[in-house]
């Protein structure tokens, strides 16, 4: 690291527990060994800012241990307000912080002198930033740092990926070269499936079969974690675990839905080395430092190979021996799913999709944090903005429309001249009203929050943890539900605050958190679609092999080259699953293409659910002839009109205009306040699409959602390789392979005529019960009627 | 008007319209609450948040289709007309034209709202409360009232997870409107104020494409 301490940018790829991180500050201690330094010399960002605050600890040991003349502290969303004016008006030397925090310190009118000084901006975990909106943001403080101080050399740290190059183009200042240094990645990591007695299940994504056995393998090992896709799978978890713990061994959970509070004692204990496991999902992932971690459990099948390998390399610290992990399928596909990952891991075959250009919407929020610091010249912005490499391709054009969509709202039909955010005085940009730069400031990051509301006891002010809105919406007093553990009791919902009592005795309704899913990665799809077409299956646990001879001889085994479309009857109602295998994005966009078809077919469809490999779709009359749904020039051809109108859409809408500055964030005592004043971003999207359609907005909302969300680039690739070869399968049961999508958490209602039939019938229902129905409406009396 | 829900209040005839309006048709009068003209206008004047400023004209548009298809008497708007009282002077002229041709040829009136206190220049009769026969019209419910239309709250119901959607709220007494203005959120009906303020037989009628009445006890 001390040879390349001139470079201009340098990228360090390390696998965990070789003591990047530290290797990283080296050349900054050298530099302030001296105590000549005055102010901001080193600025360390890290994607949590529980990581910045263990950096600190650590880096604080050798300072203090050698009496050096060096001041390190922290800065993130958790510093008190005194501490960040101190920091503000005296800066440290080295300053650890988080993309966000950054973007904030950059927004205030003293900036230039904060960061006149700097020498160094480090970026740790620069993988996992790369690959979302944060990274682009934080790419974009950089750009406007460099201005500030023209001799700041740039360091990322970065675990084992695929494409280094791609990273090192995104850290550099463009078109500067970035150096890369690739460590010894050490010896390869220790996974295997656990073996339990117990078969998985066919479907279901609890894995309460292995509960034993897992806890078996906690006592073996010092800490265990035990991680879970979705939040909602790990409060189940670890319910079914703490039931079969008869030992009393200290578990905790920790995942994003929980409490502040809460997590940060999970981490405590788990530092202290007073846990034996926890069961937590990403949140955990890069949230602290693992310590003594000498076994990592992923309960359900790993999406991605290369996050999976990330992780399992962050256990265990001692750099010369291997990790050691545990893959837990959840059901029989899950384990055809491990057995997939397990071989790509093996085969170091890390998957990962190329990133599109910065997005605009981020490009906005940055163009609103810099005219909070102050007027800025556009051409000057236009210049730091396209030094960016992921903007580098940035026209001029496109940045005026982002700036013009900042100052005046960009509106096609009506303007707003007296009220603009932004205004032009002696061609420099400044804002219109200073004191909106306080609402700019609130507002600021990328991380999209869904709305939540907070759970906590009746009658305690203490938060248990948080459940989205509409999950809150659907509870009836006396419904119950798991959190942080524990079943409570569903009471009433309190000026934003859902009220529980205590309740054991209850199987529990699960909260429906957003947990973090992932679609699986095309290389492990491919994967295993390769892995159906054997005749046997010896690489597969004989539960497994026989679960799909079972599907072969009931229906069929879906190919590469053709699709495979399954109906059946389930609680009465008719369904029918289309095995796509494009991922869980692209699933769901064909689910609401494929419903909107049925729409149009008058099949009367309810709702569908999407997984990475299929899609199901359950309906009012049976799909006859699923080729008529299928065929590719229809979906096309639909989806124009579809994609304006769909939920996923609105939601994508929801987080691009939130990030570009449309949309306040829902604070939580705004939504107190003024819950009569605040409307659904549906509104503000359906307006837009009807009054002005090519509002840079929905520009934006369509480019993100084509490649996020919507994924129409998998469906194309799909219709692509089956090319209208569909084979349609009924049966009068659910078949082996359909299984597991019966108990797939995120089912999506669809709102067309069913939806309406069967709500006409359930308010009748209510309304006959109720005897309100009865009540005569005929007039009694002569009508009143004068005076009109 | 088919997919209405007719229901009495004092003794007089009343329909909820899927839209959220009501109609009077004995007397051909219409009436609609929380239109909240200029809401983007004010919003960007007091947060610097520019909205789509097109929430005007979506509304007005929307009260064109019900006053061509029922060519009321009379137009009650029930309070919180405007967001606020320059709310209303941000109208551009389009709007006010369009304001002026619905208006003409029939009996307005701006029931006051907590956002729009004073009297606008826009045409129409201003009152506090409009009281006519037995019934009064006024923007905030009074609990001791009999025979009151009322606006305000923007009460909003969910059915069984058939999605939340703006509701009128109806007993013996009362009638609270859902809001029609196109930038408005609401009020869930389990709020304690709208508990409190219905009987507990009363009827929630759910606006969208059909007027859907459902025991307000059931919804949440």
């Amino acid at each position: 690291m001390l040879d390349q301490a001139t470079e201009p940018a340098v990228l360090l790829i390390a696998p965990t527990g070789g003591g990047k991180t530290l290797a990283g500050f080296l050349p900054t201690l050298v530099d302030l060994i001296d105590g000549q330094h005055q102010g901001l010399h080193t600025l360390y960002v890290s994607p949590l800012k529980a990581l910045a605050a263990d950096i600190k600890r650590n880096l604080r040991t050798p300072v203090d241990e050698m009496n050096l003349p060096i001041r390190i502290e922290d800065r993130t969303g958790d510093t008190s307000y005194t501490q960040k004016r101190r920091q503000r008006a005296d800066p440290p030397h080295i300053l650890l912080t988080t993309p966000e925090s950054l973007a904030l310190l950059i927004s205030y009118e003293d900036a230039p002198r904060i960061f006149s000084g700097l020498q160094r901006v480090i970026i740790d975990e620069i993988h996992a930033l790369a690959e979302s909106k944060r990274g682009d943001q934080l790419m974009l403080a950089l750009s406007r740092l460099q201005s500030l101080a023209p001799n700041m050399r740039r360091v990322g740290l970065s675990a084992t990926v695929e494409d280094p190059t791609a990273i090192a183009q995104q850290l550099a200042h463009h078109p500067d070269p970035c150096q890369i240094i690739t460590a010894d990645p050490g010896p390869d990591p220790d996974i295997t499936m656990l073996e339990t007695d117990e078969k998985p299940p066919w479907s279901g994504g609890g894995a309460a079969y292995a509960i034993p056995a897992v806890l078996e393998q906690v006592k073996q090992h010092k800490t265990t974690l035990i991680f879970h896709n979705t939040r909602a799978q790990a409060e189940i978890f670890f319910h079914n675990l703490w039931l079969a713990n008869t030992d009393d061994l200290p578990i905790g959970i920790h995942h994003g839905s929980l409490s502040r509070e809460q997590r940060e004692k999970v981490e405590g204990a788990m530092v202290a080395g007073d846990l034996r496991a926890i069961v937590c999902t990403g949140s955990l992932d890069l949230g602290i430092d693992w310590g003594d971690v000498d076994l990592v459990i992923q309960i359900g099948a790993p999406k991605n190979v290369k996050r999976l390998v990330q992780r399992i390399g962050r256990a265990n610290h001692r750099y010369n021996a291997p990790s050691k992990a545990l893959l837990v399928p959840a059901n029989r596909f899950e384990v055809v799913e491990c057995v997939a990952a397990l071989q790509a891991a093996k085969e170091h075959d890390l998957d990962g999709d190329p990133k599109g250009p910065g997005p605009r919407d981020v490009l906005c929020q940055h163009i609103l944090i810099t005219a909070c610091a102050g007027p800025f010249d556009a051409d000057k912005l236009y210049s730091e903005v396209t030094s960016v490499g992921a903007y580098s391709t940035l026209t001029r054009p496109a940045l005026d429309d982002c700036l013009e969509f900042c100052a005046t709202g960009g509106y096609a039909l009506r303007s707003y001249d007296k009220w603009k955010r932004l205004k032009q005085t002696d061609g420099h940009w400044h804002l219109r009203d200073p004191r909106a730069a306080r609402n700019i400031r609130m507002n600021i990051g990328t991380i999209q929050d869904t709305d939540t509301v907070k759970v906590r006891y009746k009658g305690s002010f203490k938060p248990l943890g948080e459940v989205e809105e509409g999950f809150a919406a659907t509870l009836s007093p006396g419904d119950t539900f798991l959190i942080g553990g524990q079943i409570v009791r569903y009471e009433n919902l309190r000026e934003m605050t859902v009220e529980v009592t205590r309740n054991a005795s209850k199987k529990p309704k699960i909260a429906t958190f957003m947990g973090t899913k992932f679609a699986t990665s095309t290389q492990l799809q491919a994967r295993i679609l390769t892995m159906f077409q054997q005749e046997r299956w010896p690489a597969l646990p004989a539960h497994t092999a026989e679960w799909l001879h079972m599907q072969r001889d009931v229906s069929k085994l879906p190919e590469a080259d053709r699709i495979l479309v399954e109906s059946f009857k389930h609680s009465r109602r008719p369904h029918t699953v289309f095995y796509g295998f494009a991922g869980r994005n692209a699933m769901q966009t064909l689910g609401l293409l494929i419903t909107q078809r049925m729409e149009e077919e008058k099949l009367n469809p309810l709702g569908f659910v999407a997984t990475d490999y299929a899609t199901m779709v359950w309906s009012l009359d049976p799909v006859t002839d699923p080729g008529a749904l299928f065929v590719a020039d229809d979906l096309r051809a639909g989806f124009e009109s579809w994609l304006q109108g769909n939920t996923v859409m609105k939601r994508t809408f929801r987080a691009s205009a939130t990030i570009a500055g449309l949309i306040e964030r829902n604070l939580p005592q705004s939504r107190k306040s003024g819950r009569q004043a605040t409307f659904s971003s549906d509104i503000l999207y359906d307006t837009l699409a009807k009054y002005d359609p090519d509002h840079l907005l929905l520009q934006i909302t369509r480019e993100e959602a084509l490649r996020g969300l919507v994924d129409f680039g998998r469906i194309e690739e799909m219709l692509f390789r089956t090319n209208g070869r569909v084979d349609h399968v009924t049966r009068d049961r659910v078949t082996p392979l359909a299984a597991p999508l019966l108990l797939e958490a995120g089912r999506v209602p669809i709102g067309g005529a069913g939806r309406e039939k069967l709500l006409e019938e359930e308010t009748a229902r209510l309304m006959e019960i109720s005897g309100l129905n009865k009540i005569d409406l005929k007039p009694s009396k002569p009508q009143w009627r004068v005076g009109w | 008007m088919n997919n209405g829900y007719a229901l009495e209040l004092s003794s007089v005839e009343l329909i909820a319209l899927p839209s959220g309006a009501l109609w009077l048709p004995k007397t051909h009068a219409l009436c609609v609450s929380d239109l909240h003209l200029g809401k983007s206008d004010r919003i960007a004047r007091r947060r610097g948040v520019m909205l789509p400023p097109y929430e005007t004209r979506a509304t007005l548009e929307k009260l064109d289709g019900l006053i061509e298809v029922l060519s009321p008497r009379m137009i009650i708007c029930l309070g919180d007309s405007f967001d606020d009282l320059s709310a209303a002077e941000s109208l551009d002229t389009s709007e006010t034209e369009q304001l002026m041709r619905q208006q003409a040829g029939r009996d307005w009136i701006w029931i006051e709202g907590n956002h729009d206190p004073g009297p606008v220049d826009l045409g129409g009769r201003h009152l506090k409360e409009y009281h006519v026969g037995p019934l009064v019209f006024r923007h905030i419910a009074d609990p001791k009232a009999r025979g009151e239309i009322s606006g305000h709250y923007h009460p909003k119901c969910n059915v069984a997870r058939g999605g939340t959607r703006p509701a009128f709220l109806i007993d013996k007494h009362r009638v609270i409107m859902p809001a029609f203005g196109t930038f408005t959120g609401g009020l869930y009906g389990s709020h304690p104020t709208l508990r409190n303020l219905m009987q507990a037989d009363a009827t929630a009628v759910l606006t969208g494409t059909r007027a859907l009445p459902v025991p307000f006890a059931a919804t949440a």
